[in-house]
């Protein structure tokens, strides 16, 4: 009687759990779904060549590589291209080296003033970071870093606050056990020695989501490269050029163009970012987890 | 209030636990800030008497000491470098021989000019040589107020310093006393990367910070207080100057009429509250929701769920968020399809983008398409850090799939990821990116427009702070929007501290 029960109940659960997972697999195609129609699409929509005009439908009707041949021949995109590819990664060399100094200075070392450092810093946070761009815009317009040479002047404002952003990879080098540095220590390392030859081989993980994130941050960067350029081609990065193709009186010439610098743009940073998305993903959880 | 025991606190109810802690919250508020009160006055006075002892000091050391020490007072460090450290007498000395030099040379000259910003603007000249009137420019307010906090902060420094180098000199005299011998050059460099490494490490983030953070912030804290705008950009057209708190009073007060500063601010910050709120509950449930889909056991491709997912964190906002902006559009993809479909007609199209109601839930909408995929990582990092015996018991005791939900992964969840809110929510506050690429702040609003700022009804603070610079030039409004914005934020951050604790025991299993 009893096995009976069971094995009823046995039979009822997994008919709910088959009904259940049915459920899930319906949700998450459709979410995939939704997920993927604008990736598809602009890159269909990139082969477009019976007109440049934004259209209603997706599969194109002519098909062709005009707007690649277009893009690289009759536009700066080039120019926009090797601008946020040279910042991006100059950005991920010093980014980086200032993000691990930073966050292990204030993770592994303790001095007079480290608290107040940190309180500082997360007030400073609180502030838009565009506030400061007003002042920064005319200084470096005195270093004639704007406009058309806007590219050397984006890379400093990167770079010079890029060490408020110290947390994720603090949170990830309070996790190195302290017994290590102080083990080097009573054995005659300077702190230097710590550094370099215990924590840092230990840091793979974080070094690389360092890297990663520096580099992909200049891609999407809009709002101080848009400041800095001031519609400058010769100064702008892909985010703002691309951006100013998509505005009233030039989306009508230019949309199929967008699309096919977006493609070109997407392709390597999402290749790459797939590539290394397990130390992202360490990156992230990790981080998240500690605040 | 009566302030309830333990044992009576925990008879009650879940609903009637939060009225409990949302009282003491509200009726603890004026010892709170009694207690911050006192807090501050005990500051001032352990300032007061810091100072007093710093003077004592500088004075006894001056009293006891050599004529080496004595001599240091005028010129830096010459007593180091008389005892024989040359490095840093001569880095004390360098120093003051830079400070005394900039000062005479155009220290001076920023400090008086600090005071009114400027007082002669751009005229004009008569020019003998081309016998015509042109038009000369002398003052630069933009420069002065700049110049002038730098040599104020040059001053601090250099009397830091001055006082670093007095210490120096009676440690010295000390150790020198005591029969020790005094720390040689090559020491000093060799603790750089040893006992002061951290000096080496932080230097160059630091000075960045400085000089790339703080010092704007400050001086934009400062344009708060001054006319700065398109009409007096400080040296082509008007000087500009200091207007006491006439730009903050603008935001402040409460006239009738919806077209003024104040009822366009209180607008837009009400919508960027809503949106924060939304913008970071709806992911943060929705992620969780999404994450336990993937991660239940007996699906499969799991890996495939989450590459496709992942695809939007991977490929730049402005590209993603530039293409659906569009895809809605009136003559979009998303009409198109509709009108296929047979839907809507030619002349119904939907205009996803000209409805302000609509526009804003199509922002948070989309906002979620975005930022589904990002907790969803993290909440795979954490569920899978839940202890499956919690589960395991859980089933055993007869608990339902939900109630697993609501009794084990959400309270742990909230648990870790409570700072994470906070700092997502302060975040989407300053989500520039998502309103400025799919709506540009979009549909307009004429009340708003009439009010000095170009702002619509998607705007968010941090939006409006952009076209208020870049449209309008309109600084002074600008720095005041973005003191506003920080003073959000602060009291954001400060309320959630405050009852995180008590949070935190509700969280506690049971």
């Amino acid at each position: 009687m009893s096995m009976n029960n069971n094995e009823k109940r046995h039979m009822k659960q997994s008919t709910k759990n088959r009904i259940s997972n049915t459920v899930i697999y319906i949700i998450l195609i459709l979410m995939s779904i939704i997920w993927l129609i604008p990736f598809v699409s602009i890159v269909l929509q990139s082969f477009r060549i019976e007109s440049t005009l934004q259209v209603g439908y997706v599969i194109p009707k002519q098909w062709g590589l005009d707007n690649y041949i277009k893009l690289f021949k009759e536009t700066s995109f080039p120019i926009w291209y090797l601008n946020t590819l040279f910042i991006a990664l100059i950005v991920a060399l010093v980014q980086t080296l200032v993000v691990l100094s930073m966050s292990y200075t204030l993770s592994r070392l303790r001095f007079k003033g480290r608290k107040f450092l940190m309180n500082f810093m997360l007030v400073l946070g609180l502030f838009p970071g565009f506030l400061t761009m007003i002042v920064l815009y005319t200084v470096l317009k005195d270093l004639n870093m704007i406009m058309a040479n806007a590219v050397p002047g984006l890379i400093l404002v990167y770079v010079a606050s890029s060490g408020m952003g110290y947390y994720i990879s603090k949170g990830f080098f309070d996790t190195i056990p302290r017994s290590l540095d102080e083990a080097a220590r009573i054995d005659g390392a300077t702190r230097f020695q710590v550094f370099y030859q215990i924590i840092m081989p230990l840091s793979k993980p974080i070094v690389i989501y360092t890297i990663l994130t520096a580099f992909l941050g200049p891609w999407g960067d809009f709002i101080f490269a848009r400041y800095i350029s001031n519609y400058n081609s010769s100064g702008m990065n892909v985010a703002v050029g691309l951006w100013s193709w998509l505005q009233k009186d030039t989306i009508a010439q230019k949309y199929t163009l967008f699309c096919a610098g977006g493609v070109i743009v997407a392709i390597p940073v999402t290749i790459l970012f797939m590539c290394l998305q397990k130390y992202y993903v360490e990156g992230v959880t990790g981080g998240a987890v500690k605040g | 209030m009566e302030k309830l025991s333990d044992l009576e606190y925990l008879k009650l109810t879940k609903a009637q636990k939060f009225f409990y802690r949302l009282k003491l919250l509200i009726t603890g508020f004026p010892s709170w800030l009694l207690g911050l009160g006192k807090a501050l006055l005990s500051f001032l006075k352990n300032i007061i008497l810091n100072i007093k002892n710093e003077f004592l000091d500088i004075f006894l050391t001056f009293k006891n000491g050599d004529f080496k020490t004595k001599l240091s007072y005028l010129f830096m460090g010459f007593g180091s470098i008389a005892r024989g450290q040359i490095l840093r007498g001569l880095l004390f000395l360098i120093f003051e021989i830079v400070f005394i030099f900039y000062m005479i040379s155009s220290g001076t000259y920023w400090l008086n000019k600090l005071m009114t910003l400027g007082t002669k603007g751009p005229q004009e000249v008569y020019n003998e040589k081309l016998d015509q009137y042109v038009m000369t420019y002398y003052d630069n307010s933009f420069k002065i107020l700049l110049y002038g906090i730098l040599t104020i902060i040059f001053i601090i420094a250099f009397i830091y310093t001055w006082r670093l180098n007095i210490k120096q000199n009676k440690i010295s005299e000390a150790i020198i006393k005591s029969g020790k011998k005094l720390k040689s050059s090559k020491d000093d460099l060799r603790s750089l990367v040893d006992d002061q490494f951290h000096k080496t490490l932080l230097a160059l983030p630091l000075t960045g910070i400085i000089v790339f953070t703080a010092l704007p912030i400050l001086f934009m804290i400062l344009i708060a207080f001054t006319n700065f705008d398109a009409n007096h950009n400080g040296y082509s057209n008007a000087l500009f100057t200091w207007v006491g708190t006439s730009n903050i009073n603008q935001l402040v007060t409460w006239t009738s009429g919806s077209s003024n500063f104040s009822a366009t601010f209180g607008e837009i910050l009400t919508w960027t509250l809503i949106w924060a709120f939304f913008a970071t509950f709806t992911n943060y449930f929705l992620g969780i929701f999404v994450a336990l889909m993937i991660n239940k056991k007996g699906i499969m491709f799991k890996k495939l769920w989450r590459t496709i997912l992942v695809m939007t964190i991977a490929i730049p906002q402005f590209i993603s968020l530039l293409y659906v902006s569009k895809m809605f559009s009136n003559n979009g993809i998303i009409n198109g399809w509709l009108m296929d479909w047979g839907i809507v007609g030619l002349d119904s199209r939907i205009q996803f983008w000209e409805n302000p109601t609509l526009a804003r839930i199509m922002v948070i909408l989309i906002n979620i398409w975005i930022g589904i995929p990002y907790l969803m990582l993290i909440a795979t990092g954490i569920l899978l850090n839940i202890p499956a015996d919690l589960y395991e018991s859980a089933k055993i005791d007869g608990a339902s799939t939900l109630q697993q939900f609501q009794k084990i992964t959400l309270p742990y969840m909230l648990f870790i990821t409570g700072p994470y809110l906070l700092t997502s929510f302060i975040g989407n506050i300053n989500n520039f990116n998502v309103i400025f690429l799919l709506t540009g702040g979009g549909p307009t609003n004429q009340a708003y427009t009439t009010s000095g700022g170009s702002a619509g009804y998607t705007d968010l603070l941090i939006t409006w702070l952009f076209k208020i610079t870049t449209v309008d030039s309109n600084y002074k409004l600008a720095a005041v929007i973005g003191i506003a914005v920080f003073v959000v934020c602060a009291a954001i951050s400060l309320f959630v501290y405050n009852i995180l604790p008590s949070m935190k025991n509700e969280e506690e299993f049971q």
